[in-house]
């Protein structure tokens, strides 16, 4: 579910790294007042421990499947919003620069989906509500799920509305929404399991090491209304998930839904039989040529990407775009060639 | 460089849940002798050297570093004074490559850039890990981390060195350098440990602790050699001992 | 979240320690030229797939200069593709205005912005990654601090960074324990889980007291000072004026297509 460049414009990768840049800047301030003293090299070591921790799986009864802790709600409870924020800000980072996992512009776009939505929504207006000072117990547990389904389906509405502002990918907005959300539903309720199996036995274990309550302020009149939110994107994703379960066409009836048109004629043609055949396969979408919202405009578009659609043009920009890629490569070979060998390259 | 004096008198010290680890521990170290804290698992020599090191202030009793009294106000100062080496690199090391990591004590002593690399320089050759001075330190070995948390001591230029289990986790031939390098170190050095034999090899005075008190304060070899004290207290005779100087 | 490749990470600290022309360029250079560069690709239309193509340079450049294993990078890539390739391939079936014609060949809009997907995908991956192998995350970090990243973040990144093979290795070592007794149950029950990541949380605290206390030990204030004296020299300020450049030119004419037409021309 992270974010990756090639589905974001540049306007809303820039947009979100203006979000999240500022939030980072503010809970950097934030955390320079607070007395906690061994802070730093907490926040280092439990963002190492987050990667660790997702080597280890457990078992999902009754589905055959595993999961493992995600973190952004388990490094909320032990640090706090701030300070959390930033933790989870680092791991994204990491993520993006060595696993290429998102990409250095969506990384905006993920900080804020993954950080954001745990450590100021999840957290505080959910856990905290419904856990009240509870860390064990079914209380606690029931907590950490809703929390954690809560921040992970609202950090899934937002790829698909990054992604829809993008224009990039064609997906319709409701039947992206569809898709995303149930899994994320799934992917929620193992995160909140695991983040209650580790907060329960930490508060057995050794209590002193979850902070009583770092963060109290949950404005009064706003809690109800979050909580409201909270549990009707619960349901939400549940109902979605059952419909997509049992009823694999009701996609395609949203789609029709969002579409809001009759299916459209099919151009002929080698490419689209081929199409066709996929459809098929794929059993998703047969015979409809969604993305009307757009049908207007497309030829529009077409026309200014591709000047005129006609074959010389297309053909010259083939035939360049493989010269150029075997040129790239050619240089990339004699670069190398050329080059000394690196000290540190044979590891 | 000048090593200092170390003075304990009547330290105590119980941690939050209760438990007391100091029970009214007093010695005083001369300047420049090599001294070894030795006793079982639990004996509270860990909780001495934070005491030592300026990390834990005492409550009662009081620690003396040359003419500094260490209390709360005086904390930054002792920690000037002290080098102190932990039981595990992976805790001490934490910067990205080992001359950033050597250099974190001098440039938090407030040193230029230009003087903190000298001291890099310094501290790294006379530990002999001149060569890792670029290397990340979670890619060294276990010797070469010993070797360069050392030097990360040395590069505060201490008065007092503290050790903490310096030998474990080395192989024989990592043990044996790092047995020559502590003999010949100038400073006052204060060694927490089990490996006897390298309390033999490096250090002139043994003091003996057990449930937070001092049991025995001798000559290395003295206290060492006395069977019916190294047993009562969860440890035993070295085996060099045994050969060479056999209890009376 | 699923990234499960961590202990490959330590490649790519190799990959950094080599020397090379592009290891010698400030960190900030590169990191600005790469953003540019990556600024610059996604803000081609959607279906634009041949004016993409020229971007392959600079990547190229960097990873063979630099001489960062070619197939590593690739595998970087594939494992990281799944959401792209996911949410692309549904373009083709989503879009089929006729776009483009080669030959007798219709190309709906669809498989040209699916296309256009995986072009951008492929350029600012390996853009990203041939960044972090010439530089490493150390010198990438201090010279994003010069350039306004929050120090507090700055530390952390290094931190995060430092400790991530500590605790891997715990983490490592607890699964084999559990791996050695579970008589070939992959995974745990919830409660053992809770357990065991449990202890491997607690086993992290007791580390980052620790490691504070060695800080402390160390005349550590609340400020991380670092020794870096990096300097942005001419040739960094050719680099990044160059690189805008290309970018720029690039971007405002379809370069592909101009060396088509000149071949296509020169037979015809």
């Amino acid at each position: 579910m992270h974010m990756a460049d090639a589905l974001i414009s540049p306007a809303v990768g820039g947009a979100f790294w203006a979000v999240s840049g500022g939030l980072i800047v503010y809970c950097a301030r934030k955390i320079k007042q607070t007395l906690r003293e061994n802070l730093v090299p907490m926040m280092g070591v439990l963002g190492a421990f987050i990667f660790a921790a997702q080597m280890l799986n457990f078992s999902i009864p009754g589905t055959g499947s595993s999961g493992h802790l995600g973190g952004g709600l388990i490094l909320t409870i032990l640090l706090g919003p701030h300070a959390a924020f930033i933790v989870m800000a680092s791991v994204l980072t990491v993520q993006a620069l060595f696993f290429a996992d998102g990409g250095l512009l969506a990384l905006g776009c993920n900080i804020f989906n993954l950080g954001f939505f745990p450590a100021f929504v999840a957290y505080p207006l959910i856990y905290r509500a419904l856990a009240k000072d509870r860390r064990d117990g079914a209380r606690a547990s029931w907590a950490a799920v809703v929390a954690a389904v809560a921040g992970l389906e609202l950090g899934a509405f937002f790829v698909v509305l990054q992604t829809q502002l993008s224009g990039i990918s064609e997906l319709p907005f409701g039947a992206f929404v569809l898709m995303m959300l149930p899994i994320h539903l799934a992917i929620g309720v193992v995160e909140g399991l695991a983040t209650a199996a580790v907060v329960s036995f930490v508060a057995k274990a050794r209590p002193e090491a979850l902070p009583a309550a770092v963060y109290a302020p949950t404005p009064g009149r706003l809690r109800p209304v979050l909580i409201g939110f909270a549990v009707a994107a619960l349901l939400f994703g549940g109902v979605a998930s059952w419909f997509a379960s049992t009823h694999p066409d009701g996609l395609e009836w949203s789609m029709f839904k969002v579409s809001g048109k009759e299916k459209l004629e099919a151009p002929s043609g080698g490419i689209h039989e081929t199409l066709a055949g996929i459809q098929e396969k794929t059993a998703f979408l047969p015979n409809y040529g969604f993305k009307t919202a757009e049908g207007e405009s497309a030829p529009e578009e077409a026309a200014a990407a591709w000047p005129a659609v006609s074959a010389g043009t297309s053909v010259s920009g083939v035939v360049g775009g493989i010269l150029t890629l075997a040129a790239a490569g050619i240089v990339g070979l004699a670069l190398r060639a050329r080059a000394p060998r690196a000290v540190g390259g044979n590891g | 460089m000048n090593a200092a004096a170390v003075e304990v008198r009547e330290l105590w010290h119980a941690y939050p849940d209760g438990t007391e680890a100091l029970r009214g521990v007093s010695f005083r170290i001369a300047p420049g002798e090599a001294v070894a804290l030795v006793g079982g698992n639990g004996a509270g020599k860990s909780t001495l050297l934070l005491h030592l090191a300026g990390l834990l202030i005492p409550r009662r009793g009081e620690v003396r570093l040359g003419d500094l009294r260490v209390t709360r106000e005086t904390a930054a100062a002792a920690r000037r004074a002290i080098g102190m080496v932990f039981q595990d690199p992976d805790d001490q090391l934490f910067m990205p490559t080992v001359a950033e990591d050597v250099a974190f004590g001098p440039l938090n002593a407030g040193l230029e850039p230009d003087e903190a690399e000298a001291r890099v320089v310094a501290a790294l050759e006379r530990v002999g890990a001149a060569h890792l001075r670029d290397r990340p330190p979670y890619r060294l070995s276990a010797g070469e981390k010993r070797a360069v948390a050392l030097a990360a001591a040395l590069a505060m230029s201490p008065e007092i060195l503290l050790l903490d289990e310096p030998s474990s986790g080395l192989d024989p031939r990592g043990r044996r350098r790092l047995i020559e390098l502590l003999r010949e170190f100038p400073h006052t050095r204060i060694v927490a440990t089990h490996d006897l034999e390298l309390v033999v090899e490096v250090c002139s005075r043994a003091i003996v602790l057990d449930a937070g008190r001092v049991v025995a304060d001798a000559p290395a070899e003295e206290a060492l050699n006395d069977e019916p004290l190294m047993l009562a207290h969860a440890l035993e005779r070295p085996h060099i001992l045994r050969h060479s100087h056999p209890h009376g | 979240m699923e990234s499960a490749t961590w202990p490959d990470i330590g490649r790519m600290d190799d990959w950094a320690r080599g020397d090379s022309p592009a290891h010698r360029l400030d960190a900030r250079a590169k990191a600005v030229a790469t953003l540019a560069f990556i600024v610059v690709v996604m803000s081609f239309p959607r279906r634009e797939v041949s004016a993409l193509v020229p971007f392959l340079l600079y990547p190229v450049v960097l990873t063979s200069v630099s001489r960062i294993p070619i197939g590593e990078i690739f595998r970087k890539m594939l494992v990281a593709s799944p959401f792209a390739v996911f949410v692309g391939m549904f373009n083709p079936l989503l879009d089929r205005q006729p776009a483009a014609v080669v030959g007798t060949i219709v190309i709906s809009g669809g498989w040209l912005s699916f296309a256009s997907i995986l072009l951008r995908f492929v350029l600012t991956v390996w853009a990203a990654l041939a960044l972090v192998g010439c530089t490493g995350i150390y010198r990438l970090v201090a010279g994003l601090e010069r350039l306004g990243l929050p120090r507090v973040f700055a530390v952390q990144l290094l931190f995060l960074y430092r400790y991530l093979f500590v605790i891997a290795n715990e983490g490592a070592r607890m699964k084999r324990g559990v791996d050695a007794r579970a008589g070939g149950k992959k995974a745990l029950t919830l409660r053992v889980y809770g357990s065991l990541i449990g202890h491997l949380l607690l086993r992290s605290m007791d580390r980052a007291e620790r490691v504070h206390r060695a800080m402390l030990a160390r005349g550590y204030e609340g400020r991380v000072a670092t020794l870096d004296r990096s300097r942005f020299r001419a040739d960094d300020g050719f680099f990044v004026f160059g690189c805008l450049t290309a970018f720029g030119v690039a971007r405002a004419w379809n370069l592909s297509a101009a060396i088509g037409r000149l071949v296509l021309g020169a037979a015809a």
